[in-house]
């Protein structure tokens, strides 16, 4: 297996972007790819923000952080990737949309280049299924924010060999990140236990159990949580809750999964959280959570 | 300061050691609070008292009231303090209510518990109130998974930590407690609900037998 010293990233959204963040401030060679060019630019600029913000914090040096940027660069053409070591996805969470991402990746890519998704929901044998080089497909699903999270779910599918998991893990710690193993199932063990969770929490307020505030106040002071469950679905945004249900739903039906309907007449209202400025509480100001 | 005494009944789930809660009870109050495992046994109805507090576990407030149409409620309220098993309790207590609980009661209970460094969840009267019935189907699906293999445990208990800033993880909080205490509180949920997310995981009905046999 080559050492890996070039990264490519597959996204240059929310995730995937604090992605290429985590690759480049860990010292690799990195590649953010994205075919929307403002993407990729305004990705560029929050990556530069970001390290500059760790250096007057004393977590980078502007050495480590002139080097971060020098290894830096964008591409909106799959080519651009073509001389990466592994290629991490993080583009829109659908089955169809990933496997001809990794399908046109195989063509590009050498063949030792390992294959990562940071799919939540989706099945990594699945997104890996025909693409080429099945045995060199790992999921990686870093959690948001990536730059901050050090979290890091990592998944065999059902024909990763066991050479590509170790290669993927190793990696992975040289990241500076903590690595966990699951299987390859819905949710892997984060969205597993906290989609239903939430579900049920929405649920509870629906038949009249509790208003939001006395149950985000029990789980802070019962359970010494850091957020409660209905100030966190505000910030994940109840449309995304609604996603999310529904993908886990349709691999699980267990019913706990399925969206509760009052989260469907809260969308339906535009309640969805901070974003819109109400949800389970009112929000009177557009500024970022922790802020 | 609303004046409040306490009847002890021993054995408090909720008020196992000192605490300012007890320090602060009288011979005589506006509120009195039944505390321990026979709380419900010792309650009794007394509408010259502006609040009765009467400490619950598993059971429901219309246990110990009764129930009728859908229009139940008085000057009593159920508490609990919550705790996990064996755990410390902590510093949140559930206010069980009912349909029309009068207001002045509430404001009183919440007064006396707060008054005490407690914070106050209220909740109407449905079994497991808001934490237990929250956190057990989390729990046993934990339990579930954990025999399914989908993790180690401590990997899951790493997961939860450092993926949701969890202080504990779902198995390492329940070894800690008290498997067999799960077992017992969701056995008395799946016992009203039905569902299977309440039904025992497997793991705390082994817990449970052994713990019939004074094993651990």
């Amino acid at each position: 297996m080559t050492t890996i010293q070039t990264v490519g990233v597959c996204g240059a959204g929310t995730m995937g972007a604090g992605i290429a963040i985590v690759a480049a401030r860990a010292g690799y060679r990195t590649v953010l790819y994205d075919t929307n060019a403002k993407a990729l630019d305004r990705a560029k600029g929050q990556t530069e923000a970001f390290l500059a913000k760790s250096v007057e914090r004393g977590k980078l040096t502007q050495a480590q952080v002139d080097t971060a940027l020098a290894g830096y660069k964008t591409t909106d053409t799959l080519d651009g990737l073509a001389e990466c070591d592994i290629v991490i996805e993080a583009v829109f969470e659908n089955l169809a949309v990933k496997q001809e991402l990794f399908g046109k990746l195989n063509d590009v890519c050498p063949e030792h280049t390992l294959f990562a998704s940071n799919t939540s929901t989706l099945s990594i044998t699945q997104i890996a299924s025909g693409c080429g080089r099945e045995d060199r497909v790992v999921g990686m699903h870093f959690c948001l924010p990536a730059q901050l999270m050090k979290l890091v779910e990592m998944s065999p599918g059902l024909n990763t060999s066991d050479t590509s998991f170790a290669a993927a893990w190793a990696f992975c710690e040289a990241l500076g990140q903590k690595p966990v193993k699951t299987k390859d199932a819905p949710g892997f063990i984060l969205n597993y236990f906290l989609v239903p969770f939430n579900n049920d929490v929405i649920r509870l307020i629906e038949a009249g159990v509790a208003e939001p505030a006395d149950i985000d106040r029990a789980i802070k002071a019962g359970l010494g949580y850091k957020m409660g469950p209905c100030e966190l679905l505000d910030l994940i945004g109840l449309d995304t809750q609604v996603l999310l249900c529904d993908a886990f739903y349709g691999v699980t039906h267990d019913p706990r999964c399925a969206a509760p309907p009052l989260l469907h007449r809260m969308v339906a209202a535009g309640h969805l959280g901070r974003k819109s400025g109400r949800g389970f509480f009112s929000y009177d100001t557009d500024k970022m959570y922790g802020a | 300061m609303v004046s409040y005494s306490i009847v002890d009944t021993g054995d408090s789930r909720s008020f196992p050691e000192d605490h300012p809660f007890l320090a602060g009870s009288g011979a005589e109050g506006e509120v009195v609070a039944y505390i321990g495992a026979g709380a419900i046994s010792a309650w009794q109805e007394d509408l010259s008292r502006t609040a009765i507090l009467v400490e619950l576990h598993t059971e429901t407030l219309g246990e110990v009231t009764g129930e009728s149409r859908g229009e139940e409620g008085s000057n009593t309220i159920g508490f609990s303090r919550f705790r996990v098993g064996d755990g410390a309790p902590s510093d949140l207590v559930e206010l069980v209510r009912q349909p029309h609980t009068d207001p002045a009661a509430l404001e009183a209970a919440r007064m006396v518990l707060e008054g005490a460094g407690l914070q106050v969840s209220e909740c109407f009267d449905f079994a497991g109130r808001i934490l237990d019935r929250l956190i057990r189907p989390y729990y046993n699906e934990a339990l579930a998974k954990l025999d399914e293999g989908l993790a180690t445990a401590d990997d899951m208990d790493l997961t939860v930590k450092l993926g949701l800033g969890y202080p504990e993880g779902p198995i390492e909080l329940l070894e800690r407690t008290g498997l067999h205490h799960h077992h017992d509180v969701t056995q008395a949920l799946f016992e009203v609900y039905g569902t299977r997310h309440y039904a025992p995981a497997r793991r705390a009905r082994v817990a449970k037998k052994r713990a019939k046999r004074g094993l651990s």
